[in-house]
Order: structure tokens, then sequence, then C-alpha cells
């Protein structure tokens, strides 16, 4: 077992990597900030040569288990491949150095793609308008859910203070609405994974402002009465949010815009392949159908009859919930969303929803076959789906995390494990359309010989992993005592 | 096999009460805190609040879950256990001792009959 040295833990005085050093501040500079601001001591940096620093990180990065190395069937996160070409057309030199102050005029490369991206978002969401403002996924949420607040508001409808929820919602869904200052009201998922629909209605009413789901839902399966779901919400006056973190699955197939739904947040980085993990950036669009049209935050790419174009900010559209960060969105993730999009087209995109859900039937099917469990085995899988190992974890002892963890020396990351809540001792798995049949296969081979280990020799899967950097890490140490500062 | 005291009440979601002078008790049984794993922080509902039954009164959060607590019972909190601030693992270790969450001074004793007996709520859990 390898123990990495801190970078800080290689440093020597004196040592320096001039390439990375800052510019020396000249002093006429440096007297313009007022004497208090300034600081006493200098910074703790490491002292370390260029060669230290390139070789530090080499082999941090080595140490990785990311999409580039290994299948990374995350479910609910779609961790796809991320075409190169999309990242080398974001980084052409006339959109890196495009100074988000910069006129109009010097902009319209951009902005017409911009442009372009909210019609592609619009067209294969079916809503009426795109933002590209939000930052993320979490703001496209709150954003979508600020709208709701501002349509019932400008009615003088003051009354509507619940949110109905599935309870196979997306985790960030009840926060959202308690963000935007609602109640929260769970409404229950039957056992083949559909809503409730009787519970729905009952708990439909004046109280509320609106429903957040997200389909197909976090039991990888499509709500089937969808229309029923939104033709009682829009009939107690509420309006429907759709969480586009399984978008996915339907690509190109069906829309929310055509489910009935009000106001959706896409997840660009996600659905449309660019970089996640490990924090972002994202992107996190919002559509929304006719009437939240005025209150999309803003700015927005707009066109003039001339063709040119320009940037439409509240003053123009003052009923707008506004800005949600200093700029626009993150421009270089909206670029990479765009240029993915243009190389699909309309073909390509109906091919994403076709083979990622091809591609998560196939695994189910040849996982049930080497004796996994499915939670909803009369259901058919949208473009993730869900394993239950209660039956493991009772009669062996050996639990979905000691599963997780095998596959690792297996060379296949783990799915995404205790989630959704409601199915216990579960793996929630999206294999993507990037996948091929071979490397569905051999995750495959993985789970039937730990199944198999699991029999016979269960501590091999308890005691797992053997093969990483390092074994099995005290989780709950880290949560009670956390600790993310390093002091000499 | 998780263990049930005979004496307790139980919620279908997991809460148990013990009553005594008009107070009742509350915490998870020992199946919940086996199903939530290593508990790693407890929140829990202020002094004074008055709750109605299946009320969200706190969570309980684990490294791989979080999970909403619902008071079995209607009245006032009169006290919260505030040792497990530090100490969360006490619902792990001791969950029908030192592991108890908050008390409730009751309006309506009556409502325990709502609760199942330990034999229900070893029924429910067989059936899950």
């Amino acid at each position: 077992m390898s123990e990495t040295q801190l970078i800080f833990q290689l440093s020597h005085p004196g040592r320096s990597a001039t390439s990375q050093a800052p510019k020396a501040l000249a002093e006429d500079k440096l007297s313009a900030i007022p004497a208090h601001l300034r600081r006493k001591e200098k910074p703790g940096l490491p002292e370390v040569s260029e060669m230290q620093v390139v070789r530090h990180y080499t082999n941090l990065s080595a140490k990785n288990f990311a999409i580039d190395k290994q299948f990374y069937p995350l479910g609910s996160c779609t961790m796809k491949y991320n075409p190169r070409g999309a990242n080398r057309a974001a980084m052409l030199p006339g959109f890196l150095n495009r100074h988000p102050l910069a006129p109009e005029s010097h902009s319209q490369g951009f902005l017409s793609c911009m442009f372009e991206l909210q019609n592609f978002l619009k067209e294969v969401t079916g809503m009426k308008g795109v933002s590209l403002a939000p930052m993320a996924g979490a703001q496209g949420e709150f954003a979508g859910v600020a709208m709701i607040r501002a349509y019932h508001d400008a009615r003088g409808d003051d009354q509507r203070t619940e949110i109905l929820i599935p309870n196979a919602a997306h985790g960030t869904n009840p926060a959202t609405a308690v963000m935007c200052g609602y109640k929260v009201r769970e409404v229950p998922v039957g056992p083949d994974g559909d809503v409730d629909l009787e519970a729905l209605k009952a708990a439909c009413g004046p109280q509320t402002a609106g429903l957040m789901m997200t389909n197909p839902s976090t039991c990888g399966v499509f709500e089937r009465q969808i229309e029923d779901i939104a033709k009682a919400v829009h009939e107690a006056g509420g309006l429907l949010y759709y969480d586009g973190a399984n978008l996915n699955a339907i690509l190109g197939k069906v829309r929310p815009g055509d489910m009935g739904f009000d106001v959706i947040h896409m997840n660009l980085h996600k659905t449309f392949a660019t970089p996640h993990g490990g924090g972002g950036p994202g992107a996190g669009p919002v559509g929304v159908s006719e009437r939240l049209l005025p209150y999309l935050p803003t700015p927005m790419a707009g066109q003039r009859d001339d063709g040119s174009y320009h940037w439409i900010d509240t003053d123009t559209l003052d009923t707008s919930i506004g800005h949600l960060s200093a700029f626009m969105g993150n421009a270089g993730v909206l670029l990479r969303a765009y240029f993915y999009a243009r190389s699909l087209g309309r073909e390509g995109m109906i091919r994403v929803g076709e083979f990622s859900t091809l591609a998560a039937n196939y695994l189910l099917k040849r996982l049930e076959a080497v004796g996994c469990t499915a939670a909803y085995p009369d259901r058919r899988a949208s473009h993730e789906f869900i394993l239950t190992f209660a039956k493991e974890a009772k009669e062996l002892g050996v639990t979905a995390m000691d599963i997780a963890k095998r596959l690792l020396d297996y060379n296949q990351h783990a799915p995404t494990t205790y989630f959704p809540l409601l199915v216990p001792e579960c793996f929630l798995i999206e294999p993507t359309e990037t996948e091929s049949k071979e490397a569905l296969d051999e995750f495959v081979e993985a789970m039937a010989a730990i199944l198999e280990e699991a029999r016979n020799e269960p501590d091999r899967v308890k005691e797992a992993p053997f093969t990483q950097p390092v074994r099995r890490l005290d989780d709950v140490k880290a949560a009670r005592e956390l600790d993310l500062t390093w002091s000499e | 096999m998780s263990e049930i005291p005979a004496e307790l009440r139980y919620a279908a979601s997991h809460e148990w009460a013990k009553v005594e002078d008009g107070v009742a008790t509350v915490g998870i049984s020992d199946h919940a805190q086996d199903a939530m794993g290593d508990l790693v922080y407890v929140e829990l509902p202020e002094v004074g609040q008055v709750v109605a039954a299946g009320d969200e009164t706190g969570v309980v959060e684990s490294v791989k879950a979080a999970s909403d607590i619902y008071s079995p019972v209607s009245g006032e909190i009169v006290e919260i256990n505030e040792a497990l601030e530090d100490e969360p693992e006490l619902v792990n270790n001791v969950p029908y001792e030192g592991g108890w969450l908050f008390k409730v001074q009751l309006t309506d004793e009556g409502e325990l009959d709502n609760l199942l007996t330990a034999d229900q709520y070893q029924a429910q859990i067989d059936s899950e």
C-alpha cells in the first residue's frame, strides 16, 4: 500500500517553480492596497520544484477512478463520456479570451451559440422559453421554484404554501422547495414505482403551489400516469416542475412540455456530456411553459430583426426573477453543451435516448440472469435501474456497500449505493449510451464473481477492497470528526 | 435479531415511546438504528415546541442516509437529549436507554392506543 505525502510535506526552503510563480507586484500597485488589508505574514505555501509538482499531481491523478479509465455506472448522475471534440471547440482562443463585459458587437459569435443552444433546448424539451443563466442543477431548481412563486405572487394567489413531492424524487427537490419558502408534502409511490394517484389527488388543494417530480423517477422507471398527474395538479391551480436529472432516458423521444410540465431544469453536465464530478462547474438551464415566460432569469441571448444578437436583461424584462450570478451561467460549460448538441443533431439526440435505455435494459436482464435481484422486476428500466441486495445482507451478512467496495478490486467503479432510500441495500445503476457491449459484459462478469464469493468466501467481499491505494476508509469517523485543513 | 422491549409502544415509522407520569420518552428502535448504520448527526426539536402525532421532530443522519423522525404522540417537547450532539453513537449503542431523543408532555394519553405493541411491531418488521 502506498502512502501519499501531501505537497506541503515535500516542501524545502528555497525551492521554487519559476514557471508557476506569480509575477512580483510593483511597489506602486502594492501601495494602492490599504495597509490594514495587506497580510502580515507570508502565506503558508509549499516550496517545491516544478518537477516535484508535476510528479506529485501526475501520481495522484493515476490513482483516480474515472470515466476515462473505468466503467462508471453512477445512477442518477449520468456519468457519460464527454467528447474531446466539444472540449476542443470550447477552448478556441476567441471563446477563451472573450471578456464577459465586452460589448455585444465583440461577442456576436458567442451570443449566436447561446441563442442557438436556447433554441435546441426549447425544441428537445418542448418548452416555450429557455434561460441558460443557472450555474448548476441546484440553482436551476431554485430558479424554477422561484418562478412558480413569482407566478402565484403576480396573481395575488398567496394561499399556496405547499409543494408536493413524490418520495421517489431527488433529495434536492424538497430542499429546493424549502429554500423557496414552501412546505413539502410527500406523496407515496406504489410497489410498481408509479405515484399513488389517489393519494396525490387527495393531497391536491388550494394550498398546492406545485408538484416537483423526476420522470423517469429515481426508481428508474417512467411514470406512466403523468398525464393524469398533470391534470390533477393543474386542476388544483398548481404548476408542474420537472427535475431534468433523468432527461437522458427520454432525449429525442418524449418531451416534458408535452407531458404538461410548466418548468424544467436540465443538467447539461449530465445529459449534454459536459464534465462533472468533483464539484462542477455545472450548468442548469431552465425551460418554461407559456405562462412562466415573463419570469425567466436573466440575462438571456436574444436576436434582433437584423439578425444580430444581444443580451436580454431586466431593463426590458422587469418581471424576471433576475440574475443568478454576476454574468450568465458557466460560459465554457454551455459552449461544450452547444457543440455536443450540434454534433449529435436531431437524429443523434434520438439515439442517445434509445441507446441509454437499451444499455440499461440489457445490463438489467443479464444481471438478473447471474442472480441479482431487481427492485422492480416487472418494469422495463429507463436509462437506469435498481438492484437490491437485501437478501444477501440478511442471509450472508454481505451488504450493498461490501459489494460496491469489492467491485473496485474488479476495476469497476461502484454504482450509486443506498439511493433511493426507499429500496433497502440498493444499487442504482446507469450505464449510459457511451458504453460498449463488451464493457457491460465485463461488469456482469464481475458481479457474478462477487456474488459467488459472497456465498463461498464472504470475507473476501466484506473486507474489500484489497487492490486500491487504501483499504476501507472510516467514513463514520470522517463525518463525525470532519477535518479539512492542513496545518504544520 | 433486533431487540424490541415488550413494555414500549412503537410507531410504524420506527420510533418507540415509553410513558411515565404523563411524559413520553421517545427514541428510535434497535431495528431502525441497525438499518441506518452508524449515526453521525442527530437533529432534535426545541424544548417548548408543540407537536402533533406524526409531525416531523428531527432528523437522524448516517453515512448512507438521512431519515426524518416523527413524534409518535402529541404534546409539548419538555426535554431533549443533549448528549447526542457530541455522541450520536449512543443511538446505535443503547437505543432504548442513553440513546433516547426527546420527551413529550402528553396532551392525550389515549393516543398511545394508536401505537403498535411490541408483537405488532415485530410483525411489521418481519413483513418488510
